[in-house]
């Protein structure tokens, strides 16, 4: 599936790793959260770098501590409608101050791309190759957002503000 | 009411798009209905019995002339010429094609009305009391509140899958008509000792298969702090609100199985995570959102004029006053109640013409401004008692003017099994045979204050839990049977129906609905002790004696 990062497809250097195979020589690889938690100072010393698959079911406080050493978190909707992945990003990223790759896997869809990014989701496991296609123009539906999250962008109540303010300021 | 300005259009344009192309992606076969199905609900578009049904959100109730105009011009153009006034203030058009949704929901989005939100897994319209702004002894308008709440709750990235759907209801008067007890999240508006406003936050409040009346959370949040405490909310119930059973995944279920306690505290502590960050309500804020809020210039007017003393002499008009007009907060002024429950009619259904001609009477009458209730009825919130005979007048032209208001023929109706693919029984004809039963006015105002609510379904989308008389529709082999409640609130006293007995077939409902009224005016206390009084005094089974004895 087509991975989506920095708004175009691009290759995926993280090879998944199943909890019972070995892992590949210094290759960037993607574990799961158990094998992960098992042995996490052995993942910090090897060549190649450390993607975590964290399951949608799981608090994130157990990754908390590890956060700095993880290239990837990779987290998960089995289906589009199980959202409980939105609520894990922003916290790793707006709470847990996470400044690694966020990447979204399972039934990732074109309309909950804007979703995603609000989030705090900077790379996508994108289900169809159309979607991943239509990505950066997808992105640009909307220009106007009502709520704060990590993304930085401003949001409608404080932009009326700044324009109250140069208003009243004839700029 | 609030004017939307080159933001909040923007946004409600760009949504436009964004359906106009999964709609366009779902008739080309690029979307599955599996994948389709999630994003038309959060358009508010449903597929019912014979055709798609669009709900359109009226947030929290008001609307302006314009826009009703516009509502009337959508049932003309793409349905088939009237429209549903729901029990959460939205509007629903039963016979729309799906194709012509983008167009309709365009133009909607002109005079800034949306359908966002109105359906799905995610927070929906935030209802509030029909009379905010306008009632005596209210705290201030909820609206403003309901307004932050809307903003804040729409296209939210994180609470846009939650487990199930997610209500609010804002109240800010001493008596609830926005029935905040049965709501997802409720919220009392009110001052504190130092003069403050805040809130009274209920959760877990919701009818359906497991009802519940709504438990406080927090007795007092900070109008400041009402964002950032309702995302905490939110976010436990995103991340531990049950999602392998549909019947069992809403908050109320969540914060029943945990205990009220262990819920607020699991609250407590992500909120005390992130109650001082980008949530936070500033003054200037909120004092912004309330300066985009109209408010009428009221004149200074006398509290009885010429033109009602003069129309006093009329008994017609007269029923229809002490009925349908109510005090105003402004000398002068009055609230009057639309019903849209006429005798043979079914339940909070308008025409086309009806809405138009409603739109001219709010401009003339009303400072072009309308108001809906849960109760499926229309409001007009700035009549001047002088102008009261001439409104009458016009409004009993377009069977407008029933004076049934909060009597028994004043049913709350779901569209039942003539609409709903999800209904097991008819809702709509026992309403109007009830209508007809009761169509004396005489007898009605002696029974008194009588609210009955009929549910086709479980879903209980007539609320018929709440009902002083509830009426639900089972399945029994093969034919609609219903179960009858009684002694249920949906105010500030709100309290659940009781079961009466064993469900009776769908030609005894009106039979039994006689009888229970028998019963009442046989067993009351005095002429001005109500119906749901009585009950409680004397609880179900005198009643149940009555109804059952011969069956």
């Amino acid at each position: 599936m087509p991975l989506v990062k920095g708004g175009k497809i691009t290759s995926d250097t993280f090879v998944p790793v199943a909890d019972d195979a070995a892992l590949p020589e210094g290759a960037d690889v993607l574990v799961s959260a158990a094998r992960f938690l098992q042995d996490p100072n052995g993942f910090a010393q090897r060549a190649g770098k450390t993607g975590v698959i964290w399951p949608n079911n799981r608090d994130v406080d157990d990754l908390v501590p590890h956060l700095d050493r993880l290239a990837v978190v990779a987290l998960v909707f089995p289906s589009f409608r199980d959202g409980r992945a939105y609520s894990q990003a922003r916290l790793l990223r707006e709470r847990f101050h996470y400044r690694g790759e966020l990447r979204a896997t399972g039934q990732v869809l074109r309309d909950q791309f804007v979703f995603m990014l609000r989030a705090g989701f900077d790379a996508f496991d994108v289900r169809k190759q159309s979607d991943a296609e239509a990505f950066a123009q997808t992105v640009k539906r909307y220009s106007v957002f009502y709520q704060p999250t990590g993304d930085g962008r401003i949001t409608a109540l404080h932009r009326r503000m700044q324009l109250r303010h140069s208003e009243s300021a004839g700029l | 009411m609030y004017a939307y300005d080159e933001i909040d259009r923007t946004l409600v344009n760009e949504r436009v798009s964004e359906f106009r192309d999964q709609v366009k992606r779902r008739l080309s076969g690029e979307l599955t209905e599996d994948e389709f199905k999630m994003l038309r609900l959060q358009n508010g578009v449903y597929l019912q019995l014979h055709a798609y049904m669009l709900r359109v959100a009226i947030p929290y109730g008001t609307m302006s002339s314009q826009q009703l105009r516009r509502l009337a011009h959508v049932a003309r153009r793409y349905d088939r010429g009237y429209g549903h006034f729901t029990t959460r203030q939205n509007i629903q058009y039963n016979w729309i094609k799906l194709v012509d949704l983008p167009d309709a929901l365009a133009d909607l989005a002109e005079v800034g009305i949306h359908a966002m939100q109105t359906s799905g897994n995610n927070t929906r319209n935030v209802t509030s009391d029909q009379w905010a702004g306008v009632a005596p002894g209210e705290i201030e308008d909820p609206r403003i509140w309901a307004e932050l709440l809307r903003q804040y709750t729409t296209l939210h990235p994180e609470f846009s899958f939650l487990p199930r759907k997610f209500k609010f209801a804002i109240t800010a008067s001493a008596h609830d008509r926005a029935a905040i007890k049965i709501h997802d999240i409720g919220l009392r508006l009110h001052k504190n000792a130092a003069g403050e406003t805040g809130f009274e936050v209920l959760v877990g409040g919701g009818l359906g298969r497991t009802p519940f009346i709504g438990k406080t959370i927090k007795p007092y949040v900070a109008g400041r702090d009402l964002l950032s405490y309702v995302e905490a909310i939110l976010r436990v119930y995103n991340q531990y609100g049950r999602r392998d059973n549909i019947y069992k995944a809403r908050i109320k279920i969540l914060v029943h199985e945990l205990g009220i306690e262990k819920f607020a505290q699991e609250v407590e502590a992500e909120w005390q995570e992130m109650r001082d960050g980008a949530l936070v309500l500033d003054h200037e804020v909120v004092e912004d959102i309330r300066s985009r809020f109209f408010y009428p210039a009221y004149e200074k007017l006398p509290h009885m004029p010429d033109e009602l003393k003069k129309a006093a002499h009329d008994a017609k008009f007269e029923a229809w006053r002490k009925n349908s007009v109510s005090p105003h907060k402004e000398q002068g002024y009055a609230i009057v109640t639309i019903s849209l429950k006429p005798v043979g009619g079914p339940p909070g259904d308008a025409t086309a013409e009806q809405m138009d001609a409603l739109a001219d009477l709010a401009d003339t009458y009303s400072f072009g401004e309308i108001r809906v209730g849960h109760e499926q009825n229309l409001a007009l919130p700035h009549v001047a008692r002088r102008d009261l005979p001439a409104l009458w007048k016009a409004l009993d032209k377009l069977g407008l003017a029933t004076p049934n208001v909060n009597l028994v023929t004043d049913i709350i109706a779901c569209p039942g099994l003539d609409y709903c693919s999800l209904a097991n029984a008819r809702s709509i004809p026992i309403a109007q045979e009830l209508t007809r039963r009761f169509a004396n006015h005489e007898t009605a105002n002696l029974i008194g204050r009588l609210h009955i609510n009929i549910s086709g379904c479980i879903n209980a989308c007539g609320h018929h839990h709440v009902g002083h008389i509830g009426i639900l529709g089972v399945e029994k082999n093969d034919e609609e049977f219903y179960q009858i409640t009684i002694g249920g609130r949906a105010d500030e006293k709100a309290e659940l129906g009781h079961l009466i007995g064993p469900a009776v077939p769908y030609g005894d409902v009106a039979d039994v609905v006689e009888d229970i009224v028998e019963a009442y005016l046989a067993l009351r206390a005095q002429p001005d002790e109500l119906f749901v009084d009585t009950v409680k005094r004397l609880g179900v089974e005198p009643f149940r004696e009555r109804v059952y004895a011969t069956r």
